[in-house]
């Protein structure tokens, strides 16, 4: 079953990716040196990087998701959006502007700037490159999911290349256009996203007289009446509520972590700058999310739960057949392009902040000792960004069938117990060592990686990856419970224990570096 | 080695990290942050606890199908809303002032050339600390240099 016209989403797909090119086209002129490649220059402004960071964080997942999350599970749906929200008040005030005042391009950067470096940012970097691994595998799972349902395209072969087509795409935009590019694709998406969200949520809210209450009772009479509390989801043994804390956990403390997130910070000039677009992107992911919350309940009041589980993608497929229930084939058009858009623009995001990693902290700081000619190490980045992307294209192409909702929760969870740890103990405790940064980041990512490995997601269960045997240990599909405090807990081991005297004077610097921006790095002038 | 700074500057951090402003505005930043970041995850997982294993006490009705738990969700809407525009108008009054006063003590006026800086790759790695220089009366002649040396790598 295919709803609405597959030529007409393929049509406004294709003029969102025309537009977008001449954008990225013109926008690139400038990209000479590194600061531009990864930073865009440091010159865009705090609303315009916040409606980036809202474009990079609100992934197909939260769109397409959150929708049908809720419009199924009602009240459970909503609760996992208020994680994502609360989140970034950790970045707002414990970690934008320290950080974009003490490093340069990537998180690695603030990590090793007082300890031993070739160690803690080879550390950071295998962090970094992990959570963006799972989170873009997730990425290219969800583009698969998306072509049978949008698309109508339901064969193997005609999915697969989809797959390549918007990893090529994906190629080219962040080949050429560099951060800045990224950075226009994002902004375009996330504002075709809010408005595309803004103008369904009036819709339905206008069907129901404006009235919330209305709503609700007509989900609950078309759906099931559970959905207006708690409980659905997670609510059904002692396990799946500890699951659920598990993910609260990692939502809330991972952002701050999210390496593709942090990046966005050193694409604006100050630390004042660096706040301001924590405050749109609080805004417009709030925003956002109380539209899904219409839309979700929407879905659930106008289409029904049975008749959303029953059509291809699932639980996915609230949205588009909530905007075809509204608007028709050309609103289904509109909110299929934005979810190409959105998969499109998020996968770039990754990606340049993989390579950038890659080259700046592995190949020009721990390989060559920071002995780079000029333009090495943005040749590397490109190089790194071709690799990722048919890594990408592959790597989408292979988990296709698989289920793998999993990978974003896991991107949080090792973000959470690998990054943020080390992150706030550098900016906060001065007593903070070499050895308790190992530990914290080596500790964290390798726990949360060996309890997934041991969890139902892996094995002994009927959804299971791996069918037939059973070493599923831990019972929680999240690691995060156990992960993220072993996180911290070994930061602070790590270093009462270190027996290396670390620099004390690099630490003073550091303190006063990221609360005063002395010494920051400045915007670069064409 | 990136974020090196040059041989001549980390007195002048140290400097900076004893001065009675500098002290005033950790003070203040920490003083701000940290209770309220305890308060907001507190508040969170007080939340997170009642959805999970209080469903009767959510599901009550306050209003027509406005329940509990949907206005305690909206809740944290309401003050992550609330602490961003609080922590905003903190930072404006409190922080950057303070801020603003070291960094004019400081550091050199900001011009073109600086802002040229951070052009270099990480082989001219010491951007940024270098324009801090030892002092702010003579120092202009030392940072001036150290730039057009940067400028000539990048």
């Amino acid at each position: 079953m295919t709803i609405g016209e597959p030529w007409l989403n393929i049509t406004i797909f294709g003029a969102f990716v025309a537009v977008t090119l001449v954008i990225v086209l013109r926008a690139s002129r400038n990209n000479k040196t590194a600061a531009d490649y990864y930073a865009a220059g440091r010159s865009f402004t705090g609303p315009q990087n916040g409606t980036a960071i809202a474009g990079d964080y609100l992934s197909a997942a939260s769109f397409l998701g959150i929708c049908g999350a809720i419009a199924v599970n009602g009240y459970d749906g909503f609760l996992y959006s208020i994680g994502f929200l609360v989140a970034w008040l950790v970045a707002l005030l414990l970690v934008a502007e320290l950080l974009r005042n003490t490093g340069k391009f990537t998180m690695a950067d603030v990590l090793s700037f007082r300890l031993k470096e070739r160690p803690v940012r080879m550390a950071a970097a295998t962090a970094t490159l992990a959570v963006c691994f799972f989170y873009l595998l997730a990425q290219m799972a969800g583009a698969g999911g998306l072509v049978s349902l949008l698309l109508g395209i339901n064969d193997s072969l005609g999915q697969s290349i989809v797959i390549a087509v918007v990893g090529a795409l994906m190629i080219l935009y962040v080949l050429i256009g560099g951060m800045k590019g990224t950075t226009w694709v994002q902004i375009i998406k996330a504002a075709l996203l809010i408005t595309g969200a803004g103008v369904m949520t009036i819709w339905v809210l206008a069907l129901h007289g404006f009235n919330l209450s209305e709503l609700l009772g007509a989900a609950a009479a078309n759906s099931d009446a559970a959905v207006l509390a708690p409980g659905v989801q997670y609510g059904l043994t002692g396990t799946s509520r500890l699951d659920f804390i598990s993910l609260a956990l990692a939502l809330v403390l991972g952002t701050a972590g999210l390496p593709h997130v942090l990046m966005r910070f050193y694409t604006v000039p100050t630390a004042k700058e660096a706040r301001r677009s924590v405050v749109w992107a609080i805004w417009a992911i709030g925003i956002f999310y109380l539209f899904t919350l219409v839309l979700g309940y929407g879905a659930g009041a106008l289409i029904g739960k049975e008749t959303i589980l029953a059509a291809p993608g699932g639980v996915n497929s609230a949205a588009p057949l909530l905007a075809f229930e509204l608007g028709g084939s050309i609103l289904l058009g509109i909110i299929s392009a934005v979810a190409f858009a959105t998969i499109l623009a998020v996968v770039a995001g990754l990606t340049i902040t993989a390579a950038t990693s890659f080259a700046h902290d592995v190949y020009a700081n721990v390989i060559k000792k920071g002995k780079v000619e000029p333009n090495g190490e943005v040749r590397v980045a490109r190089i790194t960004v071709v690799v990722i992307g048919i890594f990408a294209i592959v790597g989408g192409i292979g988990v296709q069938g698989q289920n793998v909702a999993f990978l974003v929760a896991l991107a949080f969870a090792i973000a959470a117990s690998a990054n943020l740890p080390t992150i706030l103990y550098s900016l906060f405790w001065k007593r903070f060592s070499t050895q308790g940064a190992l530990w914290s980041m080596y500790g964290g990512l390798g726990s949360a990686l060996l309890l997934i490995v041991l969890s139902p997601v892996m094995s002994g269960a009927e959804t299971s990856i791996i069918k037939g045997v059973d070493f599923s240990v831990f019972p929680l599909a999240n690691p995060g419970i156990v992960s993220i405090p072993l996180g911290f807990f070994l930061g602070w081991l790590g270093s009462v224990v270190s027996s290396r005297k670390e620099n004390v004077a690099k630490a003073e610097e550091m303190d006063v570096r990221s609360l005063t921006g002395i010494g920051a790095e400045k915007a670069t002038k064409h | 080695m990136s974020n090196a700074a040059p041989s001549t500057t980390p007195e002048v951090f140290t400097e900076i990290e004893r001065s009675d402003d500098f002290r005033r505005l950790k003070k203040k930043h920490r003083s701000f942050v940290l209770p309220v970041a305890v308060l907001f995850l507190v508040w969170y997982f007080a939340y997170v606890l009642l959805a999970d294993y209080a469903h009767d006490f959510m599901a009550t009705p306050v209003f027509g199908n406005i329940n509990v738990g949907l206005l305690l969700g909206l809740g944290q809407f309401v003050t992550t809303f609330a602490i961003t525009t609080w922590y905003v108008m903190y930072a404006n009054r409190n922080l950057d002032p303070l801020a603003e006063k070291i960094r004019d003590q400081y550091e050199l006026p900001d011009d073109d050339s600086a802002s040229a800086v951070p052009a270099g790759t990480a082989a001219t790695g010491t951007a940024g600390s270098g324009t801090v220089a030892a002092e702010p009366a003579d120092g202009a002649h030392a940072d001036v240099a150290s730039r057009t040396g940067r400028r000539s790598q990048s």
